[in-house]
C-alpha cells in the first residue's frame, strides 16, 4: 500500500502569508504537494466553522495563516481571529476533534522559507496522525440509505 | 446556465516544465459549467489576452478561470480582458498554478493533480461571482489641515495654491509651532524667524485658506471625501473682526508676571497676550486661568483701554462645523522637559535647561535678546555642557528610538555659543554623531574644527552642584571608559522628542493608529509614508516620528500632492469588494438581528445603525449598515456575524464554502 497522502487545506490572508507563499514561489523552494491554498482578505474573515466544513469535506489537516501581530494590513483582523482561534481550539478538545490537525500561524510576505516549513513539518506531523476518516465518514455519510 | 472559460497558461516554460498544462485543460473542459478549455504559451501576451477576449464573445461565457500567476500578479489585466470580452470585470478568477504550484513542485502526478484541484476550485468560485460595480463616492474639495507649524502651513499652502479650499485649525493662539521658536536652522544658520514668519503671513493672505487659531478638533465623523468636522474655537476674549492688534491691552495690563510658554517658562507674559510678536494671527486672548477679572471680577483695565472695543469677557466657546474631503495631521512634537531627569537633578538646578529653552537664550528675539545668559543669576557661562541622547535611546527610560534632529542642533548649538561667547569652551556628550543629510556631516566638523566643540562619546551619569558650578560626571568610552568631570557653567539637555500631548486623544477622534510611543502610524513604513490606515488622513512632520524640518516640509508637500490626486476627480472610485449587511422586503427587512457584535470588530468604525422605521415613522427595527466609503473589506464582520446576515463581496459565504468543497470532493 502506497504513503498515506494527507490532504492539507490552508486558510490564509491575501496580504502576509498569500504573499508569503508567492515568495516561496519566486524563490524556488520545494515544498510537499499537499496543500490547498484558500485566500481570503484577512484572516479576520475566516469563519471557523469553515474548518469543520473542511473536515467533513475530507480534510486531514488545515493550515490557518496570516500576518504577524501588529502587521495586519487591516490594523486588527488577526488579532480577531487569534482570539477566536483560542476560544475554537478548546470547543475543538471539547467536541472531540483533534487540535493536531489545525496549525495556527503567522507568516509574512518575506517569509517564503518559513511557509514551506511549515507545509512540510504540518504534512509530516498530520501524515503521522494518519487519515480523518472517522469524522470525515460520520459527518458526510448518507446514514439514514 | 454558468458558461466558464478556462485558460491555463504556460508562462513560457515556467508552468509546463512540471505541469502537464494540456491535461489539466482536458480535465478542466469537463468540470461541470465549462463551456471552454485551452492552454496557451503566454496567456499574459497580446495574443494571449485577444484569445481570452474572443473566446468570451464566441462561446458567449459567463465567467473566466485564468489558470496562471499569483492574482498579486495580474489579476488587474485579466480583469481587463474580461471586461474588453463584454463581461464584468469581477467575473474573472486567477488560478495560481505557478507561485503556488509549478515553482515549488518537482514534476509528476501529485503536482498536476493540484494544478487541477485549484483549477477546480477556481471555476467554483466564479460561478458564484456577482457582477460588481466600482463603487464611486463623491468629493468634498476642502481639505483640513490640523496643526500650524511649519509641517501644517506647508501642506495648506501647498494644497491652497493647487486651487483648493483649505481649513486650518492651531491649537496656539498662533501659528508657526516650535519652528517659530527656534534661532537659527542647521546646517546654513539662516534665522528660522526670517524664513518661517514670510510664510505665516502667506497663510494668514491666502484666500484658499480659514484660518482657525486656539482652536481644537471636537470630533470627526464620515469618510475619504466626506469628513464632517467639529471645530471647538475656544474664547479669546476678543472680538477677532475688531482687533486690529494695536498691542494697548497687553501693555496696560497689570497682571504681567506670569510664565511665558513661548519662552519656555524663561520669561513673563501678561495675562491677555500674544504669544510672539510675529505672531499669525496678531489678536491678543485673555488666558482666563490668570487674568484679574476672571479671577476677581475687577481690572477690566483691557477693555478701557481698547480703542476698537473689540473685549469680549463674555465670549464663549464656539463650535463650528465643517465638511471636508482630506486631513492632513501636522500635530508635531513636544520634548521632554528637563524634570524627567532624576539623574540631572530633576529640573531643580536652574542652569540646566533644555535644547528648545537653548533656542530661546540664542535668539535674537529670546528673553536675553540673543545672548547667552544662564537663567540663575544671568552670568555668561564660559563652561558649557550640552548632554545628547538626553532619554533617546535609552530603553531603561522607555524611549527606545533615536530623537533624530538633537546630534544636529547640539552641533548648531555649539556653533552659536562660540559665535556669541568668544572665549568659551563647549563640551558635548554624545553616543553616536548621526548626521545623515545634506551637508549635515560638515556641519557637525565645522562644530569641531573651526569652533573646537569638544566632543565626548560617552553618557553623563549624573550631574549635582558645588559651589556654584554644576559638576558634569560621564563617561569617555573613547578613553578606555575613563570617568570625565566637568565643572560646567551650563548644562543643556538634548531632551528625547516625545508625541505632542493630546496625541492619544486626537488619534483615537480620527480614528488613526499610533505607536507605543503615541506618534501617529503610517500606513506603510516604506510606500505609504505619508497616508495613514484611513483612507483620506494623512500625517506630515514630527507627529509622525521626530523630523528635522526639510523632512517636514518634504512629507507635507507629498500629503498635499496626494491630497491634490484626491480632489483631482469630483468622484472617488474604489474597488467594491466590500461587506454588505442583508436587506430584504418588509416585513423581514433584513436576516440581521441587531445584535451588533459586528460593531466593535470593525477597525474602520464602518458599522452603522439604521433605524427602520414603519410608515407612521415608528421604530420598528435597528439593523447594522455598513458605510461603503469606510469599509475597506477586511471581513472581520463577516465572520463574527451569528446570523450569516453579513457577506463581503469577492470572498462571499458561498464561494469560500464552494471553494473548500471543490478542493475536497475531487
Amino acid at each position: 500500500m502506497s504513503e498515506f497522502e494527507p490532504k492539507i487545506v490552508a486558510f490564509v490572508c491575501n496580504w502576509c502569508t498569500y504573499a508569503g507563499a508567492d515568495l516561496t514561489g519566486t524563490s524556488r523552494i520545494k515544498y510537499a504537494t499537499n496543500v490547498r491554498i484558500v485566500r481570503f482578505p484577512c484572516t479576520g474573515r475566516i469563519d471557523y466553522m469553515l474548518l469543520t466544513k473542511a473536515f467533513a469535506s475530507g480534510a486531514d489537516g488545515i493550515i490557518v495563516s496570516g500576518c504577524h501581530p501588529n502587521d495586519c494590513h487591516y490594523t486588527s483582523g488577526n488579532f480577531h481571529a487569534r482570539r477566536r482561534w483560542m476560544v475554537f481550539k478548546k470547543l475543538c478538545d471539547f467536541m472531540g476533534i483533534d487540535t493536531r490537525r489545525i496549525v495556527f500561524s503567522w507568516v509574512s510576505a518575506a517569509e517564503g522559507v518559513k511557509w514551506a516549513d511549515i507545509v512540510n513539518t504540518t504534512v509530516e506531523e498530520v501524515r503521522k496522525l494518519g487519515p480523518y476518516e472517522s469524522y470525515h465518514k460520520l459527518s458526510t455519510q448518507d446514514i439514514l440509505a | 446556465m454558468a458558461r466558464i472559460g478556462v485558460f491555463i497558461c504556460h508562462c513560457g516554460e515556467n508552468i509546463s516544465a512540471t505541469v502537464d498544462c494540456p491535461k489539466v485543460s482536458e480535465v478542466a473542459a469537463k468540470f461541470p459549467g465549462v463551456a471552454f478549455s485551452t492552454d496557451y504559451k503566454y496567456m499574459c501576451s497580446d495574443p494571449g489576452q485577444s484569445l481570452v477576449v474572443n473566446a468570451i464573445k464566441e462561446h458567449k461565457l459567463t465567467g473566466i478561470v485564468v489558470s496562471a500567476c499569483s492574482p498579486r500578479m495580474h489579476e488587474p489585466t485579466f480583469r481587463r480582458a474580461c471586461a474588453e470580452g463584454g463581461l464584468n470585470p469581477y467575473q474573472c478568477e486567477m488560478a495560481n498554478i505557478r507561485e503556488h504550484c509549478s515553482w515549488v513542485h518537482e514534476k509528476g502526478d501529485k503536482t498536476d493533480q493540484k494544478a487541477i484541484d485549484i483549477v477546480r476550485m477556481m471555476v467554483e468560485k466564479v460561478k458564484r461571482n456577482n457582477a460588481l460595480l466600482p463603487i464611486k463616492v463623491p468629493v468634498t474639495k476642502t481639505a483640513l489641515v490640523i496643526g500650524g507649524g511649519v509641517a501644517g502651513i506647508q501642506a495648506a499652502l501647498d494644497i491652497a495654491n493647487a486651487g483648493h479650499k483649505v481649513i486650518m485649525v492651531e491649537r496656539d493662539p498662533s501659528i508657526g509651532g516650535h519652528m517659530s521658536q527656534l534661532s537659527e536652522t542647521f546646517p546654513t544658520l539662516d534665522c528660522s524667524q526670517c524664513i518661517l514668519t514670510p510664510r505665516m503671513v502667506e497663510v494668514a493672505q491666502n484666500p484658499n485658506i480659514k484660518l482657525y487659531t486656539y482652536a481644537e478638533i471636537e470630533s470627526v465623523e464620515g469618510f475619504v471625501g466626506n469628513f464632517n468636522v467639529k471645530i471647538r474655537k475656544k474664547a479669546k476674549s476678543v472680538d477677532e473682526t475688531l482687533c486690529n492688534g494695536c498691542g494697548m491691552c497687553t501693555t496696560k495690563c497689570p497682571n504681567k508676571k506670569n510664565p511665558n510658554e513661548f519662552e519656555l517658562g524663561m520669561g513673563n507674559r501678561p495675562a491677555i497676550y500674544v504669544p510672539f510678536p510675529q505672531a499669525v494671527p496678531n489678536i491678543p486672548v485673555i488666558d482666563k486661568t490668570q487674568c484679574t477679572y476672571y479671577k476677581n471680577g475687577k481690572c477690566k483695565i483691557c477693555e478701557k483701554v481698547c480703542q476698537p472695543k473689540a473685549i469680549r469677557f463674555d465670549q464663549e466657546d464656539e463650535i463650528i462645523e465643517v465638511a471636508v474631503g482630506a486631513i492632513a495631521l501636522c500635530t508635531g512634537f513636544d520634548i521632554k522637559k528637563t524634570d524627567f531627569f532624576p539623574e540631572y537633578g530633576y529640573g531643580k538646578y536652574k542652569d540646566i535647561i533644555d535644547g528648545l529653552q537653548f533656542e530661546r537664550l540664542a535668539s535674537a528675539s529670546g528673553p536675553t535678546s540673543g545672548e547667552i545668559r544662564r537663567p540663575s543669576d544671568g552670568q555668561v557661562p564660559k563652561k558649557i555642557v550640552f548632554v545628547a541622547c538626553a532619554g533617546s535611546r535609552d530603553p531603561a527610560k522607555g524611549i527606545e528610538y533615536c530623537s533624530k534632529i538633537c546630534c544636529m542642533y547640539t552641533a548648531k548649538h555649539a556653533i552659536l555659543y562660540k559665535h556669541k561667547v568668544h572665549d568659551g569652551q563647549a563640551y558635548i556628550f554624545y553616543m553616536d554623531i548621526r548626521a545623515a543629510g545634506k551637508n549635515y556631516d560638515e556641519f557637525t566638523r565645522r562644530a569641531i574644527e573651526e569652533d573646537q566643540a569638544q566632543y565626548i562619546r560617552g553618557r553623563v551619569s549624573r550631574i549635582y552642584e558645588r559651589d556654584g558650578k554644576l559638576i558634569v560626571v560621564g563617561a569617555d568610552t573613547l578613553m578606555n571608559a575613563q570617568t570625565v568631570e566637568i565643572e560646567a557653567d551650563m548644562v543643556v539637555l538634548a531632551t528625547a522628542g516625545v508625541a505632542n500631548k493630546g496625541a492619544e486623544e486626537l488619534a483615537q477622534k480620527l480614528h488613526v493608529s499610533y505607536d507605543q510611543h503615541k506618534f501617529f502610524s503610517e500606513a506603510h513604513p516604506k510606500l505609504k509614508p505619508v497616508e495613514t490606515n484611513t483612507a483620506g488622513i494623512y500625517l506630515a512632520g514630527a507627529c509622525q516620528s521626530p523630523k528635522d524640518i526639510p523632512e517636514s516640509v518634504a512629507a507635507a508637500s507629498g500629503v498635499a500632492g496626494k491630497i491634490a490626486c484626491l480632489f483631482a476627480n469630483s468622484e472617488l472610485t474604489r474597488e467594491p469588494l466590500i461587506a454588505m449587511v442583508d436587506r430584504q422586503a418588509p416585513p423581514m427587512y433584513s436576516s440581521c438581528t441587531g445584535c451588533f457584535l459586528c460593531q466593535p470588530v470593525c477597525p474602520y468604525n464602518a458599522i452603522e445603525r439604521e433605524e427602520v422605521k414603519d410608515r407612521n415613522g415608528n421604530l420598528v427595527r435597528e439593523l447594522a449598515f455598513i458605510n461603503p466609503g469606510l469599509c475597506q473589506g477586511c471581513g472581520t464582520c463577516v465572520a463574527v456575524c451569528k446570523s450569516k446576515s453579513i457577506d463581503i463581496e469577492g470572498y462571499t459565504n458561498l464561494q469560500m464554502y464552494a471553494e473548500v468543497d471543490a478542493l475536497l470532493n475531487s
